[in-house]
């Protein structure tokens, strides 16, 4: 397949990820959201690179893995901070911030 | 956007081809399905299978390392995190279907069918040219060429990006460090709460006294009722009233000879 | 050293050349310096300076008198009679060189002998009439800032410093007005004087802009030599502007409204200021300009007029008027009337107009003294119809007021007779429609003033008793007295000592011109207005002197009605000039308030409201900001595709 059906795939996936963000209330569901859309950027990444011929792309791949895999764990961490705190998982509880 | 077959891809291109639609389709089912499902457990699993997907679809692309390292690391580590972190704290909670902000609902739709839409023109007059995987240098594999990007070209982002992990991995446990606010209790003081709350015995477990010895069922009783203690507040207690059980001889009932319907049986005995 | 010319085309021509003074006259700022020195001392000194504040106050116009005795005298026997004693330079502004210097001539001189000596009677007279009041001393240091003011008015050799002593002397007439500050009447009255006077100090402000725009100088002679380069366009403008500036300070009409409110004042005060010295400042004035009214026959023409109303106008409003000081001021606003239609006359009646200013002095401050003298025996009882009979118990008082009141209807041989009769004579040799009308005016006046003068006399001093039940009527004490007498000592003689022999045409000539011809004792006009006088006597005997006068006052007819409320001048400014000023007020606060204020609040308010509104975004939702961060991404690829197809 031509890179073109990669990068389509990997935006409808994106948008889908970012609708989930949107959508969801639970703390954990929303972050597995956003690594669906880092997934999809992976995809387009490794689309270019064979577009461009070189691995590029794959490289910067690779790295966008390990910086989620980073953020996940401190991610999940703060949450389960929270949720000690609060006793809830919900995003919208988080709501003193406002006017 | 010509189809132009090169050396070095995948020369049975109708077997990428539906490789690739089916993987794609199902993928997008399953995104579609993670975020529409209400449970977050489900939401995890069809995320593992998006992930899985895509890893099938980065070897189809000639990246075979990072196919493996999605699976092992992505699906296998970042994942089973989550689901750990769900099992902690978020496992019996389920979002209900209601929205509490309005027109979050709608607005999220429109936004994202127009950002859908202005993505796809832009890809769609994007001059993304074919596969040119043939110009990878001849007697290097992948592997060995993203060593070398990486310790060469991007040398520098890897060193930062190892530590990031580190500090990632601190934070983590900084954050995760209950500290206590009381001393810790000694054996002596937690027997002394247990006597003292009255509830001295262990639980129940599931299944005594019962026929069956799932895990989702619950014991009886001395005095026939369930015990809501013995079953896990994840699972939801199977009601043993609808399924079969022991019955006394003078109750079973057996097929006569003459109607062909199920009657009390003649005799007390029943059969095995 | 400068020349000026009087005025051709009238009977003389004689050059006066205005000198550096010399010798005595070098320390002529002497006579602003010793009433500036009291007044310093005594308004700044404060409480401290009580004790003997009154004395310092009576020393330093009596000190100015004497200097300027001894300069009178200097000049009669210098050949230079003009001369300016320089004090320093003003302004020194690129185009406006102002120099400041005191000028000696015949006009100002006689004015400072009058200034000073009238007023130090008055000084002295204060000390008992004020003697029971706690403010005495800063009585003495205003009565000494206005001769100060009035000393620079007199003597400036410009049109500035004769400016700054115009304002001077308003402003001591307003402190001095309003004296009693407590009193909401005096204080008003005090305000409305004040204001009155604006309205004329403003055509006298737009002369001096005038003079500077055409001739460049603001100095007197510069002027003078200037104005027939000018044009007569530029004179009758300079003419009807220094007009309306004497209207206001000499309260004339249209600007006389403010002059009987004024008696609200302590007498001294009325008759000081109001009577022998500040209101005829305006004279000074125009008598000052006249090579610039010699250039305008239209000037000359409306000052005429407006003297010949005011005349009959302050002596109808003097006939109706039961509180005594009230009649004498409509007398002064009818006497000033008549200086004022001597000055429109050209050569041929400044002198007279002069002459009548100083006997005027004379003969209306006794008469506001005597007045005074009466109130304070009376417990300060104004209404004349709670006087009467009081020539028996205030001998002295009844002497020098008859003695005024005589000079003042004309009687010959004392004062008015003299001054007065000249002003109608030359008004009567102008000839033609206007000194026809004029002069029937000023013998109309003549008469009037004969009877509300008689009026006066009847109800005050002879008749039955009407006092109130409390009144013990004395003579004042002597320090109040003596002033009485030498001013009625003037009162008799001072009409003669001018007139006759033409002492000061002769004297004065040279600065205002001399009157073209002169005439005997006995003229047509003089006997008509003799006649008319002893008809007015006679006339007012009648109504007051045989019947008895009512404890009150009588409704009257229309005339009398009219006549009570001051021929309606303040009704005329409140409904033309200050209503529709109110109206404007309140319209403009209006508009401040919701026009202005109503904008910058609705701007206010729109500001609020609308942070109202748009910090209800900050809901604190996550998932919102999520929204509108996915909403941004969205419009950031729109644009970049924008850009690029």
């Amino acid at each position: 397949m031509t890179p073109v059906h990669y990068v389509a795939l990997s935006v409808i996936l994106f948008v889908i990820g970012g609708v989930g963000v949107l959508v969801r209330r639970n703390a954990i569901v929303v972050f597995m959201c956003i690594e669906l859309m880092l997934n999809a950027c992976n995809l387009a990444f490794v689309a270019f690179a064979s577009m461009h011929g070189n691995l590029d792309g794959q490289v910067i791949a690779f790295f966008v893995m390990v910086v989620a895999a980073a953020e996940v764990v401190v991610g999940l961490a703060i949450l389960m901070a929270i949720y000690r705190a609060r006793r809830s998982a919900s995003v919208d509880d988080a709501n003193l911030l406002k006017w | 956007m010509t189809h132009v077959l090169a050396a070095g891809t995948n020369t049975d291109s109708i077997a990428v081809e539906s490789v690739f639609w089916i993987l794609a389709v199902l993928s997008v089912l399953a995104a579609l399905a993670m975020i529409l499902v209400p449970r977050a457990v489900h939401c995890a699993l069809m995320l593992a299978v998006v992930m899985l997907c895509l890893a099938t679809m980065y070897a189809m692309q000639g990246a075979p390392f990072l196919a493996f390292v999605q699976i092992i690391v992505y699906t296998g580590a970042v994942l089973m995190l989550f689901l750990f972190v769900l099992m902690l704290i978020g496992i019996s909670s389920s979002d209900s279907i209601v929205e509490t902000i309005k027109g979050q609902r709608l607005a999220a739709g429109l936004v994202s069918i127009g950002l859908l839409i202005l993505l796809i023109l832009g890809i769609g007059h994007a001059a993304i040219g074919p596969d040119t995987l043939s110009k990878t240098a001849a007697g290097t594999d992948n592997l060995s060429g993203i060593a070398t990007l990486i310790f060469t070209t991007y040398v520098f982002p890897f060193e930062v990006t190892g530590a990031l992990l580190i500090t990632a991995a601190v934070g983590a446990m900084v954050l995760a460090h209950r500290e206590r606010a009381t001393p810790r209790p000694t054996q002596r003081e937690l027997a002394a709460r247990r006597v003292a709350s009255g509830h001295l015995a262990p639980d129940p477990p599931p299944g005594v006294y019962a026929l069956h010895d799932s895990a989702d069922r619950p014991a009886l009783l001395p005095d026939g009722t369930t015990s809501e203690l013995s079953v896990s507040s994840a699972l939801s207690p199977r009601d043993p009233a609808g399924e079969p059980r022991f019955v006394p001889a003078d109750e079973t009932l057996e097929i006569t000879a003459e109607s062909g319907e199920w009657e009390p049986a003649p005799s007390g005995r029943a059969d095995s | 050293m400068t020349t000026v010319t009087a005025s051709a085309g009238h009977a003389l021509a004689t050059t006066v050349t205005t000198v550096p003074a010399t010798g005595v006259l070098k320390a002529s700022w002497l006579l602003l310096a010793f009433p500036l020195f009291g007044a310093l001392v005594l308004l700044v000194g404060g409480r401290r300076t009580d004790r003997w504040g009154h004395l310092l106050g009576v020393l330093m116009p009596i000190a100015s008198f004497v200097y300027g005795v001894i300069i009178f005298f200097t000049l009669l026997g210098d050949a230079h009679r003009s001369q300016d004693q320089h004090i320093y330079n003003f302004i020194q502004v690129g185009g406006l060189q102002v120099s400041q210097g005191v000028l000696i001539d015949q006009l100002s001189i006689s004015f400072v002998l009058l200034i000073t000596g009238v007023g130090s009677l008055i000084h002295i007279y204060s000390i008992g009439y004020m003697a029971h009041d706690s403010d005495r001393r800063r009585f003495f240091g205003y009565l000494n800032l206005f001769i100060a003011a009035m000393l620079l008015l007199v003597v400036s050799d410009n049109y500035l410093g004769l400016y700054v002593g115009w304002e001077g002397v308003g402003l001591a007439s307003y402190l001095l007005i309003g004296f009693w500050q407590f009193k909401p009447t005096a204080a008003v009255a005090a305000k409305k004087a004040f204001i009155v006077n604006r309205v004329g100090d403003f055509g006298l402000t737009l002369a001096i802009f005038l003079m500077f725009a055409e001739f460049g100088t603001l100095q007197f002679p510069g002027v003078f030599g200037s104005v027939k380069a000018g044009g007569s366009g530029v004179a009758t403008a300079l003419g009807l502007l220094l007009l309306l500036g004497a209207c206001g300070k000499s309260a004339q009409v249209p600007l006389q409204s403010w002059l009987l409110d004024a008696m609200e004042g302590p007498t001294p005060v009325s008759a000081l200021i109001h009577a022998a010295t500040m209101v005829t400042a305006g004279v000074y004035l125009l008598v000052r300009s006249n090579p610039i009214l010699a250039d305008s026959p239209t000037a000359r023409l409306g000052i005429t007029v407006v003297g010949a109303v005011t005349l009959l106008w302050g002596a109808i409003i003097g006939c109706a008027k039961d509180d005594i000081k009230k009649a004498l001021a409509g007398s002064t606003m009818s006497q000033i009337g008549y200086m004022t239609l001597g000055a429109g006359l050209g050569p041929a009646g400044y002198v007279f107009a002069i002459a009548h200013l100083l006997a005027h002095g004379f003969f209306k401050a006794g008469l506001f003294l005597g007045a005074g003298s009466v109130m304070h025996g009376m417990d300060d009882e104004v209404n004349m119809r709670k006087y009467g009979g009081l020539a028996r118990v205030m001998p002295v008082t009844f002497a020098t007021f008859g003695l005024g009141y005589l000079a003042i209807i004309g009687i010959p041989p004392f004062s008015g007779f003299y001054t007065k009769d000249g002003i109608i004579e030359a008004a009567w040799d102008k000839g033609g429609t206007s000194g026809a009308i004029l002069a029937t005016c000023a013998l109309i006046g003549a008469g009037l003033t004969a009877f509300y003068m008689t009026r006066v006399m009847l109800m005050t001093w002879f008749g039955k008793r009407r006092w109130a039940e409390k009144a013990h009527p004395h003579e004042s004490p002597g320090v109040m007295t003596w002033p009485m007498i030498l001013l009625a000592v003037g009162s008799v003689g001072a009409g003669a000592f001018l007139i006759v022999g033409q002492r000061f045409e002769n004297f004065l000539g040279p600065v205002t011109g001399v009157p073209p011809a002169s005439h005997g004792f006995f003229t047509v006009p003089g006997g008509i207005a003799l006649v008319l006088a002893l008809a007015g006597i006679g006339l007012a005997w009648v109504m007051y002197g045989r019947v008895p006068v009512p404890a009150v006052a009588p409704r009257g007819n229309p005339a009398v009605a009219a006549a009570r409320k001051d021929l309606y001048g303040d009704t005329f400014n409140e409904s033309v000039l200050m209503r529709p000023g109110q109206w404007l007020t309140r319209l403009s606060v209006y508009f401040d308030n919701r026009g202005v204020d109503g904008l910058v609040n609705s701007l206010a308010a729109l500001v609020g409201g609308t942070s109202g509104r748009v910090r209800r975004l900050q809901t604190g939702f996550v998932r919102s900001y999520a929204l509108s961060m996915f909403f941004g991404a969205a419009v950031l690829v729109a644009l970049l595709l924008a850009v690029r197809l």
